[in-house]
C-alpha cells in the first residue's frame, strides 16, 4: 500500500499527511480501527443468528421440500401445543441441569485440593491430568463409554466379579448423565480451581482466627468468593450439554432425544430447516435467561 | 500517489470479481428433458448416494478400471436422508443415488430425478418381471432408473436368550423381552406394527400398510407407543444394531439383513426369521439425478451393476435378492446355496408375500383420498420417540 519510505523521509508524503489528519480526530481513528472487526462480527455471527431467526417463521412445502418464503408462526405454535416437544425441551434443560450441579460438586473439592492444598510440582501434574482428557477425540471418548456401560461391558464385568450383579444403565439418561459429567468436568474444574487461587490466605486465616468453624469458613468466605468461578463453569457444562446431540445419540435409550437431536433430524433427515430453526431459539433464549443471571452473580469477572 | 492507477485497478479488481460470478450462474444450466440414445465418453468422475455396503471395493475398483470413472460414495442412514442429500446444494452434489420405495417416488414428483433410457442397460431385459417397470421407480411409462436389489425386513434374535425361536412379530411387541428389544429409528417403521395390525386386529382394516387412515395410523401409534418402553434403544445405523446383540444389551429386533450378516461373520449366536404376519422390505432403484454432473459414468454404472457377476456379487455381499434372473448360478459359485437361502429363484409368490417400501400420500389407491401423507408419519414417529 503506502510506502514505507514516505513515513521517514522528508518532504512529508501522503501517508504522513493522513497520519497527523487522523491524530488530530481520535473519534474517527478508533471508528477506522473498529470497523473491520465490527464489520465481521455482524456479518458472521449476529447475521447468522438473524437468519436463523427469520427463517424460524417460514415454513416448508411437504411435497417438494421447497421452503416457503410467507410469514407464518405454526412452527412456534406445534412447539408449544404438541406435548413431545415440550417432553424434549424438559428433558434436555433437566439433563444440563443436573450434569451442571453433577460437576459443581465434583469440582470443587478437586480444584481446592489443587490449588491450595497440593505442592508446586503435583499442581502440574494435576493441570495436565485435568487437561489430558481434551486431547483425545470427544467421539472416541463418547465410544468409550459405550463399551463401558454396556450389558457385557467393564463396568459390569467388574461387578460381577466383585459379586454385586450387575447394572442396567447403558443406553439411558443415566448413561447420559454420567457420559455428559464426565466429558465437561475439565471445563468446571479449570475456573473453579482459578476462583479458588484467587482467594487470599489471609482471609481464611482471619475467619479462622475469629472462631469461624471450618463449615462457616467454607460458607461465609471460601464459597462466595469461589462463586463466580462456579458459575463461570456452570455456563460452560450447562450450555455445551444444552447443544449437544452426539452423546445422546450414541449413549442415549428408546427416549433420550435432546433438543439437538431434532433439530438435526429435521435439517439433515426431514429437510424441514425453518421449523429446526424455530425449536433451536428455545436454547438461545435459555442460555441468554442463564448468562443475564450469571451476569448478575459476577461470574464474568473471574473468566 | 497517482490517484488514477489506484481507480483502474479497483475497476479491474471488479471486472475479474463479476466475470467470475457471471460464470459460476452460468455453468449450471444444461439438464436435457430428452433421455440420451447412447452413452458418451464417460466423465471420469461418479458421485453416489448409497446404502452401505452397496458401494464395495469388490465391485467398484473393477468398475472403475473398466470404465475410467472414478466413484465416490455418501453412505445415507434413511429414506429421508436421501432425499435431502439429493435435493441439497441446488441438487447437483450427487449424479445417483441408491433409492428404495419409499424415497423414490418423492424424488419423481419432487423432479429431483430425471427418465433414463432402459435400453441403454442391457441386463434389463433380464429382470424378474415385477421390478422390470414398477410403480415405485416407473411414471406414466418413463423409467426414473433401475431397480437394482430387494429383500424383506427381518425378526433377528439371538438363540441362546430367545427360545424357542419366534415366529411371530409379537415378540416384540410383547413384555417377554422388555428392555432387549430394538427396532429401526424410521417413520417407516409404523408400517411393521401396521402390517402387526392387519393380521391381529382384522377390524381395523387394514389392507396396505402404507396406506392408513387417520384411525388406522392411530392404532399403529398406539401399538408403538406400548412397544416403547420394551425397547432398549432405536438404532440409526445398522452397525450400531449389530453391537447392541454383540455386546448383549438386545435379543430380539427388527433387522436389515446386513446386520445378520455382520454378526454371523462374528461368530455371534444369532438367527433371522420371517414370522408368520409376513414382513416389510425394500426394493432399491439406482436413479439418476434430474441435474447430474456425470451421465455417461452413470449409465455405465447402470450397465454395470444390473449384469449377472455384480448382482450376484452385491446379493451375496449384502445378503439381498437380485433383480437379475441370471444372477442365481454365480451366486451359488460365491457360496454354496446362496441362490435358495436369498431367494433368487423363488417363485413370484414369495416377492407378492412381502409389503415393499413405498411412499405414504393421502390418495389411498381405492379411491378414497383420507390417507395419512409421509409428513404426518414422521410427526407420529417424533410423537413415539419423544
Amino acid at each position: 500500500m503506502a510506502p514505507v519510505g514516505a513515513l521517514a523521509g522528508r518532504p512529508p508524503g501522503a501517508a504522513r499527511r493522513a497520519s497527523a489528519w487522523l491524530f488530530r480526530r481520535p473519534g474517527l481513528r478508533a471508528a477506522l480501527t473498529l470497523t473491520p472487526p465490527l464489520g465481521w462480527f455482524v456479518l458472521l455471527y449476529l447475521a447468522a443468528l438473524v437468519a436463523l431467526l427469520v427463517s424460524a417463521f417460514w415454513s416448508v412445502d411437504p411435497f417438494t421440500s421447497e421452503v416457503v418464503h410467507k410469514w407464518t408462526t405454526a412452527n412456534f405454535k406445534s412447539l408449544i401445543e404438541d406435548p413431545t416437544y415440550r417432553r424434549i425441551a424438559f428433558r434436555t434443560i433437566g439433563i444440563a441441569a443436573a450434569v451442571t450441579i453433577t460437576d459443581g460438586i465434583l469440582a470443587f473439592p478437586f480444584a481446592y485440593f489443587a490449588a491450595r492444598v497440593a505442592p508446586r510440582r503435583l499442581q502440574t501434574v494435576l493441570f495436565v491430568l485435568v487437561l489430558l482428557p481434551l486431547w483425545s477425540s470427544y467421539l472416541v471418548r463418547v465410544y468409550a463409554w459405550r463399551l463401558i456401560l454396556a450389558h457385557d461391558g467393564a463396568l459390569n464385568w467388574t461387578l460381577d466379579k466383585l459379586h454385586f450383579g450387575s447394572l442396567n444403565v447403558g443406553y439411558s439418561n443415566w448413561a447420559m448423565w454420567i457420559v455428559f459429567s464426565y466429558i465437561w468436568l475439565p471445563f468446571m474444574i479449570v475456573p473453579v480451581w482459578t476462583a479458588i487461587e484467587r482467594v487470599p490466605d489471609s482471609l481464611l486465616e482471619a475467619s479462622m482466627d475469629l472462631g469461624g468453624s471450618v463449615w462457616r469458613t467454607f460458607r461465609s468466605v471460601l464459597l462466595p468468593l469461589a462463586l463466580p468461578g462456579l458459575i463461570a463453569g456452570s455456563i460452560f457444562t450447562f450450555s455445551l450439554t444444552l447443544g449437544d446431540y452426539i452423546t445422546p445419540t450414541l449413549v442415549g435409550g428408546a427416549s433420550s432425544d435432546f433438543i439437538g437431536n431434532v433439530v438435526y433430524r429435521n435439517v439433515g433427515v426431514a429437510n424441514n430447516v425453518p421449523f429446526a430453526a424455530a425449536f433451536a431459539t428455545l436454547p438461545m433464549i435459555v442460555m441468554g435467561i442463564y448468562l443475564t443471571v450469571a451476569r448478575r452473580l459476577g461470574a464474568f469477572e473471574a473468566l | 500517489m497517482p490517484e488514477g492507477r489506484w481507480k483502474w485497478a479497483t475497476a479491474a479488481v471488479a471486472v475479474v470479481v463479476m466475470a467470475v460470478a457471471a460464470g459460476c450462474g452460468s455453468s449450471s444450466s444444461s439438464s436435457s428433458s430428452k433421455p440420451p440414445t447412447k452413452i458418451g465418453k464417460g466423465e471420469g468422475k461418479l458421485n453416489l448416494v448409497a446404502w452401505e455396503g452397496y458401494t464395495q471395493p469388490e465391485w467398484v475398483k473393477p468398475f472403475e478400471t473398466q470404465t475410467g470413472c472414478k466413484v465416490s460414495s455418501k453412505f445415507a442412514g434413511s429414506s429421508d436422508e436421501m432425499v435431502t442429500l439429493m435435493r441439497q446444494g441446488g441438487g447437483s452434489q450427487y449424479d445417483m443415488v441408491s433409492a428404495s420405495g419409499d424415497a423414490s417416488l418423492r424424488l419423481i414428483r419432487g423432479g429431483d430425478v430425471k427418465p433414463v433410457n432402459v435400453n441403454l442397460v442391457p441386463s434389463w431385459k433380464d429382470f424378474i418381471p415385477q421390478l422390470k417397470s414398477p410403480s415405485h421407480n416407473t411414471v406414466d411409462g418413463k423409467h426414473y432408473g433401475v431397480s437394482v436389489q430387494w429383500g424383506p425386513n427381518v425378526l433377528l434374535y439371538n438363540t441362546q436368550a430367545v427360545t424357542p425361536g419366534p415366529t411371530s412379530w409379537s415378540v416384540i411387541y410383547g413384555p417377554t423381552y422388555k428392555g432387549k428389544v430394538s427396532v429401526p429409528d424410521n417413520p417407516i417403521q409404523i408400517a411393521d406394527a401396521a402390517l402387526y395390525l392387519s393380521k391381529t386386529n382384522p377390524s381395523l382394516g387394514i389392507t396396505d400398510p402404507y396406506e392408513l387412515n387417520q384411525k388406522q395410523l392411530n392404532a399403529a401409534t398406539d401399538l408403538l407407543k406400548k412397544q416403547k418402553p420394551l425397547i432398549k434403544k432405536y438404532w440409526a445405523l445398522s452397525s450400531d444394531e449389530s453391537d447392541l446383540f454383540k455386546n448383549g444389551d438386545v435379543v430380539v429386533g427388527a433387522a436389515w439383513p446386513i446386520a445378520v450378516k455382520t454378526l454371523e461373520a462374528d461368530k455371534q449366536p444369532v438367527k433371522d426369521t420371517i414370522p408368520k404376519e409376513g414382513a416389510t422390505g425394500w426394493a432399491d432403484t439406482w436413479m439418476l439425478s434430474a441435474k447430474a454432473k456425470h451421465p455417461n459414468c452413470a449409465y455405465e454404472w447402470m450397465k454395470y451393476i444390473s449384469t449377472p457377476k455384480v448382482q450376484a456379487q452385491q446379493a451375496v455381499s449384502y445378503g439381498e435378492t437380485p433383480v437379475n434372473q441370471k444372477a442365481c448360478p454365480l451366486m451359488d459359485q460365491i457360496e454354496k446355496g446362496s441362490c435358495a437361502r436369498l431367494h433368487a429363484n423363488a417363485p413370484a409368490s414369495y416377492f407378492n408375500s412381502i409389503k415393499f417400501w413405498k411412499t405414504p400420500i393421502a390418495d389411498c389407491g381405492n379411491g378414497k383420498t383420507d390417507c395419512q401423507d409421509y409428513t404426518v408419519w414422521q410427526k407420529k414417529w417424533q410423537e413415539v420417540k419423544g
